[in-house]
C-alpha cells in the first residue's frame, strides 16, 4: 500500500488543485438547467461536502466530475486535462484515478467481496484477465491488506449480497481506494445506512483519506456529519452555490438559505 | 336481469358485470367458424371412428417391441448420433447467442444495433426446426451437419432472445460502478453483467440442450441424421414393433435429459 500512497500523494502536491470545475452547467432538458455555472476549486487533500435539498444538482455535480452524467458546457480539470473533453480510452483512464462511493453502494452482488475490491483495478487489466480473474499478485496483496483496514478481512470470500448495509459501504470503499485515486467522489454515501453506521462510514472515509492524502468530495443529507467531518461545506441550492466555507462559518442563516423555510430547524 | 324481479333494476351505470358484447359475438362467430371449417375439410364423426379401428390395428402390430440385435445396433448408432447433434447444436448455438443477445439488449447496445439484431433474432425463430431442417437438407445434404445446422439456427433463435431478455433486467447501478473504475467495455461485460444473468443463463441453457435432444429426433425425420432418420426408414418399412422400440428410447433418452438439465439449473440457481 505505502508506495501508492505516496505516489497519489505526490500527484496530489504538485498540482496544487485537484479538481477545479469552470462555468459547470447541465441542462437535462432544454432551458431547464439543474446546474448554473458552478466554479469551484478543490485543493489536494480533506473533505469537502455539499450539502442542499434533494433535487438540487448535488449528484448530478459529482456524477459530472467522472462524467457518469455528461455536463452541458463547461470544464472540469483533473491532473492537467479537461474532463469534459474527454472521449473513450482517453476518458477510462482518467476514471481510473477517481474513485466513487455510491448511496446504494453498487457491490456487484453475486460476486466475492475480494472480487468487487479487485474491481478498482480494472482500468489496468486487458478483459481477458479479468474474465479469468488473473489480477497482478501485487493487487490481490493490496486488496487483502484493504480489506483488513476497513475491517472485513475475514469477508473476504463471501459473497457481496450476504452483507449488510454498512459492510457493503465499507466494501465500495476499498474498491474506490484501491483505484489508488487522487480524488474520491462520495455520492451520499450513508444515506441508506442507519445514523450509528453512517458515522461509522464517515469516520472510515475521513481516516482513509487523511491516512492516504486523498482528496474527497461527499454528497451528505446529514448536516451534521458535514459539519463534524468537512473540512469545507458547500451548500447548493436550486443548482447554484449558496455558502462555501469551512463547516464553523455555517450559520443558522446558511441553512435557512440553502433548505429554505424555517419549520425544520425547530 | 329477468331472474331478479323482486329486485329493482339497478341503473346501468351501476352494473357490477356490464354484458361483454365484443366477447360474445366473438365466441359465437368463432363456434360458426369451427363448424364450417369442419364441414369444409369433411371431418365427421364416422370417419373419427373408422380412424379409431386403423388406429387400433397399428397399435397392435407395434407389439412387442423388437428387440433383435441388428434392430438395437441401429437404434444405439441412430441414438448416439441424435445425442451428438443435440450437444453440438446446444454448444454452438450458446457460442453464437451469447453475443447477438448482448447486441439486442437495448441497455448495452446503441439504438441501431439493438434494433437490428432484433430484426435478425426475430427472422431466426420465425422458422420451426423442422422447416429449417429441410432448408438445410436441401443446402448441404442429408445427413447430421443439416441436423446440426439446423437445431443451431433454432437455439440461436430462442437463447439469444433471452439473453437479451435477462441483460435488459440487469441492475444498471452495478454496471455504472464499474464503469466508474475506468474498465474497458469488455470488462464491464464480463464483471457487472456475466454474473447478473448467469443463473438465468444456465437455466435456459440446460432448457435448450433439453429441448434439442428432443428436437434432433424431428429433424432427422426430413433427413437431418440421427433417431429420426431411423424412426422414418422404420415406417416405410413397417417395421412398426421396430418403431416402438425406438420411440420408448427416444422418450427414455428425453426423460433422462429433462433430469438433467432440471438437475443443473437448481444446482446454479
Amino acid at each position: 500500500m505505502d508506495a501508492s500512497v505516496r505516489s497519489a500523494k505526490s500527484a496530489n502536491d504538485s498540482a496544487g488543485h485537484a479538481l477545479e470545475l469552470r462555468n459547470l452547467s447541465k441542462e437535462y432538458r432544454a432551458g431547464i438547467q439543474v446546474l448554473k455555472n458552478i466554479s469551484l476549486k478543490f485543493a489536494g487533500r480533506g473533505i469537502a461536502a455539499i450539502i442542499g435539498p434533494s433535487g438540487t444538482g448535488k449528484s448530478t455535480l459529482i456524477r459530472c466530475i467522472n462524467r457518469l452524467t455528461d455536463p452541458t458546457s463547461g470544464e472540469i480539470l483533473f491532473m492537467g486535462t479537461d474532463l469534459a473533453q474527454l472521449k473513450g480510452r482517453r476518458l477510462r483512464e482518467a476514471r481510473r484515478k477517481i474513485g466513487m462511493v455510491f448511496q446504494e453502494y453498487n457491490l456487484v452482488e453475486r460476486l466475492s467481496v475480494i472480487e468487487n475490491v479487485l474491481c478498482g483495478r480494472l482500468g489496468y487489466l486487458p478483459a481477458w484477465r479479468a474474465w479469468l480473474r488473473r489480477f497482478p499478485a501485487k493487487d490481490i496483496e493490496r486488496a487483502f491488506s484493504l480489506l483488513d483496514s476497513v475491517g472485513l478481512g475475514d469477508f473476504a470470500n463471501e459473497r457481496a449480497d450476504r452483507l449488510s448495509g454498512g459492510q457493503r459501504q465499507r466494501v465500495g470503499i476499498a474498491r474506490a481506494l484501491m483505484q489508488d485515486p487522487n480524488l474520491v467522489l462520495a455520492d451520499e454515501p450513508t444515506s441508506s445506512l442507519d445514523p450509528k453506521t453512517s458515522v461509522e462510514i464517515m469516520e472510515l472515509i475521513a481516516r482513509q483519506a487523511a491516512a492516504q492524502g486523498i482528496p474527497v468530495i461527499v454528497n451528505i443529507h446529514n448536516v451534521e456529519l458535514a459539519k463534524r467531518y468537512a473540512d469545507r461545506v458547500i451548500g447548493m441550492s436550486k443548482g447554484e452555490v449558496v455558502f462555501d466555507g469551512p463547516p464553523k462559518a455555517l450559520e443558522h442563516s446558511h441553512l435557512l438559505q440553502i433548505y429554505g423555510g424555517e419549520g425544520w430547524l425547530e | 336481469m329477468a331472474g331478479v324481479s323482486d329486485v329493482p333494476a339497478p341503473s346501468p351505470a351501476r352494473r357490477a358485470f356490464p354484458p361483454n358484447w365484443p366477447l360474445r359475438i366473438g365466441l359465437v362467430a368463432l363456434a360458426l367458424y369451427v363448424f364450417y371449417a369442419s364441414s369444409i375439410l369433411n371431418i365427421t364423426w364416422a370417419r373419427f371412428v373408422e380412424g379409431f379401428g386403423h388406429g387400433g390395428r397399428f397399435l397392435s402390430r407395434m407389439f412387442p417391441p423388437n428387440f433383435a440385435a441388428d434392430k438395437l445396433a441401429l437404434l444405439y448408432s441412430g441414438m448416439f448420433e441424435s445425442l451428438q447433434i443435440a450437444i453440438l447444436a446446444t454448444v454452438f448455438g450458446i457460442l453464437f447467442s451469447v453475443p447477438l443477445g448482448l447486441a439486442a439488449a437495448r441497455n448495452l447496445s446503441f439504438a441501431p444495433l439493438a434494433w437490428f439484431t432484433r430484426g435478425l433474432i426475430a427472422l431466426l425463430r420465425s422458422f420451426h426446426p423442422v422447416i429449417l431442417a429441410i432448408l438445410f437438407v436441401k443446402a448441404v445434404g442429408f445427413g447430421a451437419l443439416a441436423g446440426v445446422l439446423a437445431l443451431i439456427v433454432a437455439s440461436m433463435g430462442f437463447l439469444s432472445k433471452l439473453i437479451a431478455e435477462a441483460a435488459e433486467e440487469i441492475s444498471m447501478k452495478q454496471m455504472e460502478a464499474i464503469r466508474a473504475t475506468g474498465a474497458p467495455f469488455l470488462s464491464v461485460l464480463v464483471i457487472a453483467v456475466a454474473p447478473q444473468i448467469m443463473p438465468r443463463f444456465i437455466g435456459f441453457s440446460a432448457y435448450q440442450l433439453d429441448s434439442n435432444l428432443r428436437n434432433s429426433a424431428l429433424v432427422g425425420l426430413v433427413g437431418g441424421g440421427g433417431i429420426g432418420a431411423t424412426l422414418f426408414t422404420a415406417f416405410q418399412r413397417f417395421d412398426y414393433d421396430f418403431v416402438l422400440t425406438i420411440v420408448l428410447a427416444i422418450i427414455f433418452t428425453v426423460t433422462v435429459g429433462e433430469i438433467l438439465s432440471g438437475w443443473m439449473r437448481r444446482l446454479f440457481q
